[in-house]
C-alpha cells in the first residue's frame, strides 16, 4: 500500500516536471495528477501531518488570511505545508502535500494550512476527514458566472460545517458576517467568533451592493445598528432575534493610515496587544482578527500572534509595492465590488489626485461577466484622479464606468495592451512628484502585471 | 441642452421620471448600471431625471412614473417579490403601461413580468404584462456573453428611420407615444438603420417561451437567448420589453439607453442632443468582441 502511494508520488512528480519543462504552470498540475492515481491522495497524505489541517475559506482575503496565519504558526515553531502560491482548489492543494510528502509514510511539516476556494470547501473538508479547524471569513457577491448566488455558495458551506459536526473540528467564523456567523449557530462552543468593535468606523449607509440583508433563519430584514464593511457589522433580526454572537477575538480603536497601514488594539481569551499591521485598511484588520482566531483556536500565544501579525508582508499583489524608476507603482487587487469598495474606501484616506492604472480583464479566473464594475462604488474617485489609464481585455468597459462615476473623460486614457498601458501611465507621471501610481488589477492582470515587473527586471518579493 | 430647433413643440426641460422596483433586493447583475446610464445621459441633454424606487409593501402610481424598471436578484429575494408584484403592484403596472409608460425587466425582472417562471418545484406567478412563460428544463445554466440583433419593429431601429416592421401586429400601441411622421429612405439605407445590435451578458437557469402576443426583442448573434434554441432573445409587447442581456445592458449599449430616454418621455430618438460617445462606442464594440460579433 505505502509502496504503490510511493510509486504513484513519483509518477505525479514526473507530470509535475513535464508540466514545467513544456512551459507550464505546475502548480496545480501534479496534484490533479496524482488526484487520478489515487482519489482519496489528500485524505493520505494529510492523515501524516501530526498536527492535523486548517482550512481557510472567503469571498475576500483568503490568501492574505492565510499568510497571516502562516506567518503566526512560524513564530510559534510549527512547521507547515502551506499552499502559498494560492492554488486553492483540489489539484493546488494535492500538489502541495505532494511537494511536502516523503517516503516511508513521512511528510515535512506538522500541521496543514490550506486556502480553499468558497466552492471546493465542502469536497476538500470532506477529503480531509477531520479537519483541526475552518476559518470561515466572509461571503460577498463574486463572479455570479462561476460561483453562482450567494445563498448557494452559503448552502455549501453549511452542508461542510454540518459534516463536521461531530468531531473536534473548531469553527473559527466572523460574527460581523451574517451569513458566516448563522453557520455557527448548532455548534456550540466549538465556534469561536471573530468582530470589529470600534463604532467610530461604521459607515454612514450600507453599500448598494450590500448582500444578505435577510434574516438566513426568518427571512425578515436584519437591523444594522453599524455597517462596517458591505453587509459585515453589528446587526440584529427583529424577526426571530437572531443577533451578532459576541466575538472572543475582536479589533478596538482601530487606525486606518491611508494605503500604508493600519493599528488596532486586539482582544483574544489570552489577553489584549496592540498590532501594527504593515497592510492597509479595514479589510486586512478583518484578515487579522481571522489569523488571530484560527491561533487563538488553536490555543498559540499571544505573543506568537502579535509577532506573526507584525512581520506579514503583503501577499502577492496585495498592497505590493515595487520601484519602478524613482516611483512608487502600488498594486492594489480589485475582482469583486466589495474588495474594490475597500480598496477604494482605502485609497480615498490618501490625500491629493491619483495616478492610476485600472486593469479590467475578462478571463476565467477573473469572471467573464465584467458587470461587478458598476456594482463597486468607483464614485469615491470622482475629484481624485489626476489620470487614469485604463488597461485589459475589457478596458473600455472599466473607463466608461469612471466615465459614468464622475471621473472627467479628459483624465481617462485608454490602452488595452499593459506593457503600453504600463508605460504611458509610468512615463506620464509629473517630474518631481513623489507620488505614487497606483495599479488596480483584477486577478488574471495582476499576474501579468507581476510578469511583466518581474521581466523588466524589477524586484518583486518571491511570494513568501 | 436639446437644441430647440429639434424639439419645437417640446417644452425646454422636460424630465424621465424612473421607478425602480425593489432597488434593494433586485440588483443582483450591477442593474445600478442602467439606471446611473438614463439619469447621467438625461442630465448631459438638461433633461430632468427623477428616481424613486418602491420596494415590499409600498403602492405605486400609475401615473407618477415614465419607466419603470424591475432588475433580477437571488432565487430567495425574488419570490418574496414575486408575491409582493401581485399583491401592491400588478394592477398599478397594467394601469401605467395601458397609458404609456414604459415597462422594462432585466434578467429576473423580465421573469416576473411574464405570466408566470419556474423556481424549484414551484410554479410562481408574475405581472402577465408580458405574453411568455418561463420553465425549468434540464440542462446547464445559459450563461455568457451575448450580441443580439434588435428587431426592425421592436426596439426603435425604425422608430426615426423607417416605416414600421412587418411583424408589427395589429392592434399593438407600439412603444413609441409620440411617433412622428416619417421620412422614406431607399432599401439598403432602411437596412443599415435597421442593423442595430445589442451586446451584454446572460446568466440564466430558466427557459421563456413567448405567446402570441408578445414578439422577441431580437435574433440571437451569438450566445444563448431565451431559451437556448429558438435564436430569439427578450420580448416585447406594447411598452413592456424583457431582456435576459445584462452586464449590465445600457452602458454597452447607448443607443438603446437613449431610445428608452426619447421613448419614455414622448420623443423621437432623433431628437436628443448627440453626446460625445467615444467612450460608449468602445465599450459597445468592446462586448461585441467578447460575445464574438
Amino acid at each position: 500500500m505505502t509502496l504503490a502511494l510511493d510509486v504513484e508520488l513519483a509518477l505525479a512528480r514526473g507530470v509535475g516536471t513535464l508540466s514545467r519543462l513544456r512551459g507550464g504552470g505546475a502548480t496545480s498540475a501534479p496534484g490533479k495528477a496524482l488526484l487520478r492515481l489515487r482519489p482519496d491522495a489528500i485524505a493520505q497524505l494529510s492523515a501524516r501531518l501530526p498536527r492535523g489541517s486548517v482550512l481557510v475559506s472567503a469571498t475576500n482575503g483568503k490568501t492574505t488570511t492565510t499568510a497571516m496565519a502562516a506567518s503566526i504558526l512560524r513564530a510559534a515553531g510549527i512547521a507547515l505545508v502551506h499552499n502559498q502560491a494560492g492554488a486553492n482548489m483540489a489539484g493546488g492543494i494535492a500538489s502541495t502535500l505532494l511537494a511536502a510528502a516523503r517516503r516511508h509514510d513521512g511528510i515535512a511539516g506538522e500541521l496543514g494550512l490550506f486556502e480553499v476556494d468558497e466552492l471546493w470547501l465542502a469536497p476538500v473538508a470532506a477529503q480531509l476527514g477531520r479537519p483541526r479547524a475552518i476559518v470561515l471569513s466572509n461571503l460577498f457577491r463574486d463572479q455570479l458566472d462561476r460561483y453562482g448566488e450567494l445563498e448557494a455558495v452559503a448552502d455549501s458551506w453549511a452542508s461542510a460545517v454540518r459534516a463536521r459536526a461531530h468531531g473536534h473540528c473548531r469553527l473559527v467564523l466572523n460574527a460581523d458576517d451574517p451569513l458566516v456567523a448563522d453557520l455557527g449557530r448548532e455548534h456550540g462552543e466549538r465556534a469561536l467568533y471573530f468582530g470589529v468593535e470600534d463604532e467610530s468606523l461604521a459607515l454612514a449607509s450600507m453599500a448598494h451592493a450590500a448582500d444578505a440583508k435577510h434574516c438566513r433563519r426568518c427571512g425578515t430584514p436584519y437591523v444594522f445598528d453599524a455597517v462596517y464593511l458591505g453587509h459585515l457589522g453589528h446587526y440584529h433580526c427583529p424577526g426571530c432575534g437572531q443577533a451578532r454572537p459576541h466575538p472572543l477575538v475582536s479589533a478596538h480603536e482601530v487606525a486606518l493610515a491611508g494605503v500604508r497601514s493600519s493599528r488596532f488594539r486586539l482582544q483574544t481569551p489570552a489577553g489584549q496587544a496592540t498590532i501594527a499591521l504593515q497592510l492597509p485598511g479595514l479589510y486586512n484588520v478583518y484578515n487579522a482578527l481571522a489569523a488571530a482566531a484560527l491561533a487563538s483556536a488553536l490555543e498559540l500565544p499571544l505573543a506568537s500572534i502579535a509577532r506573526g501579525l507584525e512581520t506579514v508582508r503583503p501577499a502577492f499583489g496585495r498592497a505590493e509595492t515595487v520601484l519602478v524608476g524613482s516611483r512608487e507603482l502600488r498594486i492594489l487587487l480589485v475582482k469583486n465590488p466589495a474588495g474594490a469598495n475597500e480598496v477604494l474606501r482605502t485609497l480615498a484616506l490618501e490625500p491629493g489626485e491619483h495616478d492610476l492604472l485600472g486593469v479590467l480583464n475578462d478571463n476565467i479566473a477573473d469572471g467573464q461577466d465584467v458587470s461587478w464594475v458598476w456594482d463597486a462604488d468607483f464614485e469615491q474617485l470622482a475629484g481624485r484622479v489626476r489620470r487614469v489609464t485604463c488597461s485589459g481585455t475589457r478596458a473600455p468597459e472599466l473607463a466608461l464606468r469612471l466615465k459614468y462615476a464622475g471621473v472627467e473623460p479628459g483624465r481617462i486614457a485608454l490602452q488595452q495592451d499593459l506593457a503600453r498601458a504600463l508605460d504611458s501611465a509610468s512615463a506620464d507621471l509629473p517630474a518631481g512628484v513623489p507620488a505614487p501610481l497606483y495599479a488596480l488589477p483584477t486577478y488574471t492582470a495582476m499576474l501579468a502585471l507581476r510578469e511583466l515587473l518581474v521581466a523588466r527586471g524589477h524586484e518583486l518579493a518571491a511570494w513568501s | 441642452m436639446i437644441a430647440p430647433s429639434l424639439t419645437p413643440q417640446r417644452g425646454p426641460s422636460p424630465t424621465l421620471r424612473v421607478c425602480a422596483l425593489y432597488p434593494e433586493l433586485l440588483n443582483i447583475y450591477a442593474d445600478r448600471g442602467n439606471l446611473l446610464v438614463l439619469a447621467r445621459r438625461c442630465a448631459w441633454r438638461g433633461i430632468g431625471f427623477e428616481l424613486a424606487g418602491s420596494s415590499l409593501g409600498q403602492p405605486l402610481r400609475a401615473d407618477a412614473h415614465d419607466l419603470f424598471y424591475i432588475g433580477g436578484g437571488q432565487d430567495r429575494d425574488q419570490r418574496l417579490c414575486a408575491a409582493d408584484l401581485l399583491e401592491t403592484k400588478r394592477e398599478a403596472l397594467h394601469a401605467a403601461a395601458a397609458a404609456g409608460a414604459l415597462v422594462v425587466g432585466v434578467c429576473g425582472g423580465y421573469q416576473l413580468l411574464g405570466h408566470s417562471y419556474a423556481l424549484q418545484d414551484e410554479e410562481i406567478e408574475g405581472v402577465g404584462l408580458l405574453d411568455v412563460r418561463t420553465v425549468r428544463e434540464p440542462g446547464a445554466r445559459l450563461i455568457g456573453n451575448i450580441a443580439i440583433e434588435v428587431s426592425p419593429d421592436v426596439a426603435g431601429a425604425t422608430a426615426s428611420r423607417g416605416a414600421p416592421g412587418p411583424r408589427e401586429p395589429p392592434g399593438d400601441p407600439g412603444g413609441s407615444r409620440a411617433r412622428t411622421p416619417e421620412p422614406q429612405h431607399a432599401p439598403e439605407q432602411r437596412a443599415a438603420a435597421r442593423a442595430r445590435v445589442l451586446a451584454g451578458f446572460e446568466n440564466h437557469g430558466g427557459r421563456t417561451y413567448l405567446g402570441a402576443c408578445a414578439r422577441p426583442l431580437g435574433r440571437v448573434l451569438r450566445g444563448r437567448g431565451n431559451d437556448g434554441r429558438s435564436g430569439w432573445e427578450g420580448a416585447r409587447q406594447g411598452n413592456t420589453l424583457g431582456t435576459y442581456m445584462h452586464g449590465p445592458l445600457l452602458p454597452k449599449n447607448s443607443w438603446f439607453a437613449d431610445w428608452l430616454i426619447a421613448t419614455a418621455i414622448g420623443l423621437d430618438p432623433g431628437e436628443l442632443a448627440p453626446l460625445d460617445d467615444a467612450l460608449e462606442r468602445e465599450a459597445h464594440l468592446s462586448a461585441r468582441r467578447a460575445a464574438g460579433v
